[in-house]
């Protein structure tokens, strides 16, 4: 059978079981849209390409399946530049096609030319410009066994306009010829027992645990590893619901404002095993004072992140989902043949640092509103059971830190990158991965005025994401930095909160519009938001603009400076830097 | 300066080589010198990168380009267990008194004339890159002119190939590609 380029990408698309793809049709790419009419793929019609980039994240984080976008070339290429970047540092599995100039103008300057695996190189897992009509479906294929096997991230597939037109025969599946592409090797069952023994032996363990487990889908082999070892446990920002904050070992969140007991915790142990994380510098803080009594256990399906940053005593490079549960085993079979792991007096240290230095804020009735009073009532309100968003900055870290994470796939932000404007769009994808289910993004108005269009997308899709901005009328997190290291001299981080009037823009997006300002309407305010159930919501929360993220440890200092904040006692903090340990 | 040679396997496609000198870029890793040209398979090209090893982590460089999906596989030649070569064209001002005393250097370096003019010369030279160093070191009082060198080529002494080495993984489809290493084991 003869079909168009066209025609073989979309059912290639189809044939891969892509449900749901967001973009946006121009010049180059428009022969692939003409089959795309009929095909069972939905399409959503974004406003923006860098939309349809972050709700192919946004679906791909929520479903664990990878998102699709498609572009035209040049500017919508370009346009989706940033949600590649983004999803490439979060290892997020997603397919951008774009649509390239005819194969005989590239190279001219054509209109709306850009060499987008040029610009893309370094942004992406792989990327290939297609200029032949039979490479198609094999181009696509190849696409999706990288960006979904091994470490995830995005792949790029650009596409002539010529080759889109012209035909070629059709079969499925087409050959893959991928001789320099290796899957992760198998984990070698003798670390794995010596990992096993140490951890047994170890007498003040931590499990760190990054985004790695969530997308090898091994949390609940994480849980009865901890639970084996007893060991405490802290999850990365990519990690939130890898483990749930409710359990008694959990630590919370690392680094740079990570809850205290974690710091500590990490700072005081006497092994780490590192499970699909990578020694993030937001994490570490300053590298060579960070964990300083140590030994490393590092387990990850990238062997390039081994040693990286952090040389380990044990590397396991290979599929976490055989690591974790082989370990799990390994250290359940210690315990069963020689007793519990000796962790009691680590662990009441750890609790002891979880009563002393919690996450503290004060929310006065008549005062002003507190972002984290907010968090803390959606988490009540919706039973840590919705699925959550952020953008990037102070609103991200609350949600981070307040909302009590129950299980995976439950927490969707921009944590590499820090891509401002990642959440409205990729909460989009999410609803659109996950329908019926509670989608909410917590934003803030810095971040949100940057991709609010996609309401439109929403709204028309009958998308019903809750949108719940946190209008400090700032930067907030550019704010706390000039306050504390920029001598309060607040340079260009003023955005106001009047304008826009976010009630009335999301009323003209065809979106529910509210708006909070006290504590004692928080509950009611957002019974109401979570109530709406066929067009997106919109909630203005007027939040405290003085309001800042602790704890804090200042950008590349040691995790040992970290600062608990203007709530604590300066006898508090100097306990907390003391920090005895009764099981040392 | 210690280096480090890395020979690697690369499907000869377009955009390998940008893919390969984008990661030294992007990682800040730097190349000495850096020889692409074809192997026995017209479906593979060899790739040899010499980096500079005080400022650069070879562990990590060879990862990172495992990573890349067209790189087939990467190793670094050891400097006892490896054969390595550099070619040089070194053209040199040469009047006839000073002529008679260039030939003599390039017989002792084993360095050939592939061109000889009135008022200028052009010698070849082969072999380690110390050998090469050495005799440009011995020409530069006579005023070297141009230079135009190779960057380092290797190959593994004995029977073994580049294939024969432990690779991290498992090797990905390479359906159409039936036997694309005459040499592989």
């Amino acid at each position: 059978m003869q079909l168009t380029g066209a025609q073989a990408l979309v059912r290639s698309l189809e044939q891969q079981g892509a449900e749901v793809v967001f973009g946006l049709p121009g010049g180059a790419i428009l022969p692939a849209y003409d089959p795309l009419l009929t095909s069972s793929l939905r399409h959503i019609l974004v406003r923006h390409e860098q939309g349809a980039g972050h709700a192919a994240e946004g679906y791909a984080w929520a479903t664990g399946k990878p998102g699709v976008c498609i572009a035209t070339s040049g500017p919508g290429a370009t346009n989706l530049v940033t949600a590649l970047a983004d999803a490439y540092m979060d290892s997020v599995p997603m397919i951008a096609i774009t649509g390239q100039v005819p194969s005989p103008l590239i190279g001219t300057d054509a209109f709306q030319e850009v060499d987008i695996t040029g610009v893309t190189l370094p942004i992406t897992k792989h990327n290939e410009l297609v200029t032949r009509t039979d490479r198609i479906p094999a181009a696509i294929a190849e696409a999706f066994h990288i960006a979904t096997t091994g470490r995830p991230g995005p792949v790029l597939v650009d596409i002539s306009k010529d080759s889109l037109q012209s035909t070629a025969a059709w079969s499925w599946p087409p050959v893959m010829n991928l001789p320099g592409y290796r899957l992760p090797p198998a984990p070698d069952p003798a670390r794995i027992a010596e990992a096993a023994r140490m951890l047994h032996k170890s007498r003040r363990p931590v499990l760190y645990v990054g985004g790695g487990v969530i997308k090898s889908g091994t949390h609940e082999e994480l849980r009865r590893l901890a639970e084996a070892a007893q060991a405490p446990v802290t999850t990365t920002l990519m990690a939130r619901g890898a483990f749930p904050d409710t359990h008694p070992l959990a630590l919370g969140m690392p680094g740079m404002h990570g809850c205290y007991a974690a710091v500590a915790a990490l700072q005081e142990a006497d092994l780490l095993v590192a499970l699909g994380t990578r020694f993030d510098d937001r994490v570490t803080g300053q590298l060579a004072a960070f964990a300083p009594r140590a030994q490393i256990v590092h387990a990850d399906i990238d062997p390039a992140e081994i040693g990286k940053n952090r040389e380990p005593d044990v590397a396991i490079p290979g599929d976490l989902a055989v690591t974790l549960a082989a370990l799990a085993d390994a250290v359940a079979a210690l315990t069963a043949a020689h007793g519990e792991p000796d962790t009691a007096a680590w662990r009441a240290a750890t609790d002891h640092w979880k009563k002393q230095f919690p996450l503290r804020y004060t929310q006065e009735p008549d005062g002003p509103l507190k972002p984290q009073h907010v968090v803390e009532r959606l988490s009540a309100l919706t039973g840590g059971d919705a699925i959550i968003l952020a953008g990037v900055g102070q609103h991200q870290m609350h949600a981070a830190q307040h909302y009590s994470f129950t299980k995976p796939r439950t927490w969707i932000n921009s944590g590499g990158a820090g891509t401002m404007g990642f959440a409205v769009p990729a909460a989009m994808g999410a609803q659109a991965g996950r329908p019926g289910e509670l989608v909410v993004a917590i934003d803030g108005d810095g971040c949100f005025q940057m991709t609010a269009q996609e309401l439109a997308t929403c709204a028309i899709e009958k998308l019903p994401i809750k949108v719940l901005v946190f209008n400090n009328g700032f930067l907030g997190m550019i704010r706390q930095w000039q306050e504390l290291f920029y001598d309060e001299r607040y340079s260009y981080s003023e955005l106001g909160q009047a304008i826009p009037d976010y009630v009335k823009l999301a009323e003209a997006y065809g979106c529910v519009g509210l708006r909070c300002d006290r504590a004692g309407d928080v509950d009611a305010v957002l019974e109401k938001a979570l109530a709406v159930s066929d067009v997106p919501t919109v909630v203005d929360f007027r939040v405290h603009d003085r309001e800042g993220v602790f704890p804090m440890v200042p950008a590349g200092r040691p995790n040992d400076d970290i600062v608990l904040g203007p709530e604590f006692t300066a006898a508090e903090q100097q306990a907390a830097a003391r920090r005895e340990v009764s099981a040392r | 300066m210690s280096t480090h040679t890395l020979s690697a396997l690369v499907e000869n496609k377009p955009g390998v080589l940008a893919h390969v000198a984008g990661l030294f870029s992007r990682r800040s890793f730097n190349i000495s010198s850096l020889a692409v040209g074809p192997t026995a398979d017209e479906a593979v090209s060899r790739m040899t990168i010499v980096v500079d090893g005080a400022s650069t982590p070879v562990e990590q460089v060879i990862r990172q380009l495992d990573k890349l999906v067209r790189v087939i596989k990467v190793v670094e030649l050891a400097d006892d267990a490896a054969v390595e070569r550099e070619l040089a064209l070194i053209k040199l001002a040469a009047d006839p008194p000073a002529r008679a005393q260039i030939l003599q250097i390039a017989e002792v370096f084993g360095a050939s004339v592939v061109d000889l003019a009135p008022e200028s010369i052009v010698l070849e030279a082969t072999g380690s890159a110390g050998k090469v160093e050495a005799l440009l070191a011995v020409l530069a009082p006579y005023g070297i002119r141009e230079l135009a060198r190779t960057g380092r080529v290797g190959l593994d002494r004995g029977p073994s190939a580049i294939t024969d080495h432990e690779g991290p993984g498992v090797p990905g489809p390479r359906a159409a590609v039936p036997e694309p290493l005459a040499h592989a084991s």
